[in-house]
Order: C-alpha cells, then sequence, then structure tokens
C-alpha cells in the first residue's frame, strides 16, 4: 500500500511516502493508525494525538471508519491551512 | 451555457486584474464579479516567509468539488480559483477566488463560500519561515475556519 505524508506528520515520520505490507489485521482508518504507531517512534510522535489527523484515501477525505478496500494510496496530514 | 470553470494550482504568481477581466468577459449576461485576494501577511515583523505545502492532486480534486458545490448552490457564470504552493514572501499573492453572476448577492456569497470551504477543505499547509531563516513551525488550523464552514451547513444559495 502507498502511504504519504504532509506536514509536520511527514517531518515526523522522516519520509514523504512510503509502500507498506498491511497486515490483514488492519481494515479500517482506525486500524491503520493504530498499526502504524507500532512502526517507531517517529509514527507515534507524529500519530500521539489521533484526532489531529486528517485522512484521504485516492485523494478523497475519509473517516476513521472508512474500510480500506479499493484504497491505492492513503494521505496522512494535519488539518488543511489553505487560504 | 455553461459556466466557465478554471481551477489552478501553482508555483507562480497571477495577475489579479487579468483573471477579474476574463471572468467578466465569459458570458453577456454577467452583471457581477466578485474577487478576493489572499494575501501573505507579516503581523510583528517577523516573518521571512511561508513555505505552503500542498498535496499534488488532491488539492486540485478538492479545489474543483469545492467550485462545483458553489455551481450547484448558485446561479454563477464564472468561477477562476487559483492557489499557490511554494515560497511566497509577505506581500505576495498567496490564493485568488472570482465568481461571476448576473447579480451581485450570488457572486459575493459564492467567493464568501469558496473561501471558507478551501481554508479548511483544501488540502494545502503553511510552514512559518521567521526573519532569521529559521524553520517556526506550521500555522495552526483555527477552530473559527470551523466555524465558518457550518454556516454554510445552515444556509443554502439565494437563487436556486
Amino acid at each position: 500500500m502507498k502511504l504519504v505524508y504532509f506536514a509536520w506528520v511527514r517531518e515526523r515520520i522522516g519520509r514523504g511516502e512510503e509502500e507498506l505490507d498491511l497486515p490483514s489485521s488492519v481494515q479500517t482508518v482506525a486500524d491503520l493508525l493504530e498499526w502504524l504507531k507500532s512502526l517507531g517512534e517517529g509514527y507515534q510522535e507524529a500519530l500521539k494525538v489521533p484526532k489531529a489527523i486528517r485522512v484521504a484515501i485516492n485523494h478523497e477525505h475519509v473517516d476513521y471508519h472508512e474500510r480500506l478496500d479499493g484504497a491505492r494510496e492513503i494521505a496522512l496530514f494535519p488539518p488543511m491551512t489553505g487560504g | 451555457m455553461s459556466p466557465a470553470l478554471s481551477v489552478r494550482v501553482q508555483r507562480e504568481d497571477f495577475d489579479t486584474a487579468a483573471e477579474i477581466k476574463l471572468a467578466g468577459e465569459t458570458s453577456r449576461q454577467t452583471g457581477a464579479v466578485v474577487s478576493f485576494t489572499g494575501i501573505c501577511r507579516d503581523d510583528d515583523g517577523g516573518l521571512a516567509a511561508l513555505e505552503l505545502e500542498h498535496y499534488p492532486g488532491m488539492a486540485e480534486r478538492a479545489l474543483a468539488a469545492t467550485a462545483q458545490e458553489a455551481l450547484d448552490r448558485w446561479r454563477l457564470l464564472a468561477i477562476t480559483i487559483i492557489h499557490r504552493f511554494g515560497r511566497i514572501v509577505p506581500g505576495e499573492n498567496i490564493v485568488l477566488v472570482v465568481t461571476a453572476s448576473t447579480h451581485r448577492q450570488a457572486a459575493f456569497e459564492a467567493a464568501s463560500f469558496l473561501m471558507d470551504f478551501l481554508k479548511s477543505r483544501a488540502p494545502f499547509w503553511k510552514k512559518i519561515i521567521s526573519g532569521d531563516g529559521s524553520d517556526s513551525g506550521w500555522v495552526d488550523a483555527k477552530d473559527t475556519d470551523e466555524d465558518a464552514l457550518r454556516r454554510w451547513s445552515e444556509t443554502h444559495g439565494c437563487d436556486r
């Protein structure tokens, strides 16, 4: 699965994107966020306040209940500050 | 005639006057053109620049979806949205929204709606670069921006 990170999520994880093999137990966005925290300190630091993390699947915003079926690219980022 | 829609995500600056003129010329029915320009400001003299990061692909898509939502709510003749990314110094343009309609109310409301939406729904993030060149963290999202969004869920377009 391709994961992409932006802004301080990218900085804390230490890379902008990566390919990860997700275990079969990871079915939803919430599962993914929990599982990523097991990958190391940078991930824990990036994801320690889960409510601060926004998620998009294939360029569409999704909530934490969303299932990952059909996902080609999953993006994690902080609340947006456009405009 | 379908409305003229132009959505751009770009590094380079834009010509506000030219964009307003263009949006106003797309239809002979146009009677009102409203524009909003967002400019990089320096509140306390300490800002060297903002570094705008964006999510390529999703940024264009989110702006286009927001424009479509505005077209569903108001009878508009043209919408232009330009959002820049990269390093932007105080005084420089960040974003432009132009709306054109037959009468002013739709154009005013749609421009306001578009800005409220792209503030917290378009995937852009602003990093603060201080005067001494150091990275001073990221601009935080404001609750007031979310509040601004909510008011649109309680109201509807004026002339639909």
